[in-house]
């Protein structure tokens, strides 16, 4: 479904892809995992057309890639920011509706109310939570709502970016249960990227490393715990000594 | 020897290079908004907020602004006509002076203080957390939905604000000129009239259109290239209101030039 072959990107003299080369079949829930700067986000930005990379081609359904991306490719996808990137100015189900209230994905504005509500619903809040302003929620309830808007218009592809990012365990442990509930229900494809091995564990079909700009190891969730790699046994353990280098 | 002599022509030149591409992305934004312009979608409740915010919002300040400027103009070419004996051109002087240059210009820097810096403020903010992203991703075009119906609403908005300052500060000279000047009401105002032509107001409509453009365009270019973090945010607002408002003031001079130069 997504194929990336060979991708580079850099910043001034700062390579952060040097050739990443990934398979994700469709209806996979793939998780990458890799310390902070180590290009995760720079990856999904590649893949959504937000971020022109150097080198390499990315494919999606045998269709490439652009910078920008095109509408008729961005309509397969969904996206759950770490921050929620809710848009202030408009109320929450204006927010999760966005998508249809404009555009080619347009609907009547009362339908599109419903369906809004009706996410809003399957992430875990009530309709008096449609006509609140995001600033007036909680991190958790931002998430959800976030995560709401990605699903609004039934992608085939959803991107999650540190999806428990600033979130207490036990609302980290919902919002990660929640993801995978709803991956698995839509029959959906997703990418997500965190260095929480909790949401690792909880969304994961496959496992990819990404360090050094490339990736470093890749497989089945199964075989995580299992594999020598010393790179990622030191990631996955959150030991200081390792390969990876810590500043301290 | 040599390095050092050629060490301030290179700092020089590079400035000068910074500059020149400065100016060159700005010129491709202000292209892609012009093009943008032309082409749908259009974003019509976008639209009419900018226009509040940037219109009607604006009126206290302009107001504000006009009112104390016409009154102390009608007291300085009062002092200064009195030098030899032409105290009667306190009206038309005034007049002139506010639709030409006073109304637009100060108007123009008022609301690119009001204006520009809260679009970049409020863009850059967005940049930073990735709501322009979302947008992106959410099929919609960050420079049709946010840059364009800025752009649009504060090149229509701040001719008619200029209209309504041109007023107000005209009605403060007259004030001060029949309060504290000794002036007859009727005969200041008839003066007003009778020396006013429709190019000094149009041509400070047409400068207040350009100055609108400038400001919303500063605005939202700076917010567009906002750095990371509050301090990104805080000098792409400083940015904007600099760049603004001496954009403003340049573009009143070539303007005065383009339309008054014999």
């Amino acid at each position: 479904m997504i194929s990336i072959e060979g991708l580079h990107k850099a910043f001034g003299s700062n390579a952060v892809l040097r050739g990443v080369n990934l398979a994700v079949g469709r209806g996979e829930s793939i998780v990458i995992i890799g310390g902070s700067g180590t290009g995760k986000s720079v990856l999904l930005k590649c893949i959504l057309g937000l971020v022109r990379p150097d080198r390499g081609r990315i494919t999606v359904d045998g269709a490439p890639a652009t910078v920008p991306a095109s509408d008729a490719m961005l309509a397969h996808f969904g996206m759950l920011f770490q921050g929620g990137a809710l848009f202030d100015s408009l109320p929450v189900w204006q927010n999760v509706a966005f998508r249809l209230l404009r555009g080619s994905l347009k609907r009547p504005k009362d339908e599109a109310r419903a369906i809004a509500i009706e996410k809003l619903r399957r992430v875990g809040l009530g309709a008096t939570v449609a006509d609140l302003f995001p600033a007036e929620l909680s991190g958790g309830m931002q998430k959800r709502v976030g995560l709401a808007r990605a699903i609004a218009a039934d992608p085939q592809i959803i991107f999650i970016d540190e999806p428990t990012a600033g979130l207490d365990p036990i609302m980290a442990g919902v919002i990660n249960e929640l993801i995978r509930e709803i991956v698995v229900e839509m029959g959906a494809t997703a990418m997500t990227i965190t260095h929480d091995m909790s949401s690792v564990r909880a969304i994961a079909d496959s496992v990819a490393m990404l360090h050094d700009g490339v990736i470093r190891w890749s497989g089945p969730i199964a075989e995580l715990d299992m594999t020598p790699d010393p790179y990622v046994q030191q990631f996955i353990h959150g030991r200081a000594e390792g390969p990876i280098a810590a500043i301290r | 020897m040599t390095e050092a002599i050629l060490a301030p022509v290179a700092s020089l030149g590079r400035a000068v290079l910074l500059a020149l591409a400065a100016i060159g992305r700005i010129a491709i934004f202000a292209a892609q908004v012009l093009g943008h312009l032309l082409r749908p979608p259009f974003y019509a409740r976008e639209f009419g907020l900018a226009l509040l915010q940037i219109g009607w919002f604006s009126l206290p300040v302009v107001g504000m602004t006009a009112v104390f400027t016409g009154g102390a103009l009608a007291l300085q070419i009062y002092a200064g006509g009195a030098r030899f004996s032409a105290e009667s051109v306190v009206p038309s002087i005034v007049a002139i002076g506010m639709t030409r240059e006073l109304g637009p210009v100060l108007g123009g820097l008022m609301v690119a203080a009001r204006v520009a810096s809260s679009i970049a403020a409020e863009i850059g903010t967005m940049k930073v957390t990735e709501q322009i992203d979302a947008l992106t991703t959410l099929s919609t075009n960050p420079l049709k939905y946010l840059v364009v119906p800025r752009v649009l609403a504060a090149t229509l908005a701040v001719p008619v604000l200029v209209a309504a300052g041109d007023s107000i500060g005209i009605m403060g000279g007259w004030l001060v000129g029949i309060t504290r000047l000794d002036f007859n009401s009727a005969t200041y105002l008839k003066n007003t009239a009778d020396f006013l032509e429709a190019w000094d107001v149009g041509s400070g409509l047409v400068k207040g259109a350009v100055f609108g453009f400038i400001i919303a365009l500063m605005g939202c270019y700076h917010g567009m290239h906002s750095g990371r973090g509050a301090q990104g945010v805080g000098a792409a607002t400083k940015s904007a209101v600099v760049a603004a408002s001496v954009l403003i003031l340049a573009a009143n001079y070539l303007l005065t030039e383009l339309f008054f130069s014999t």
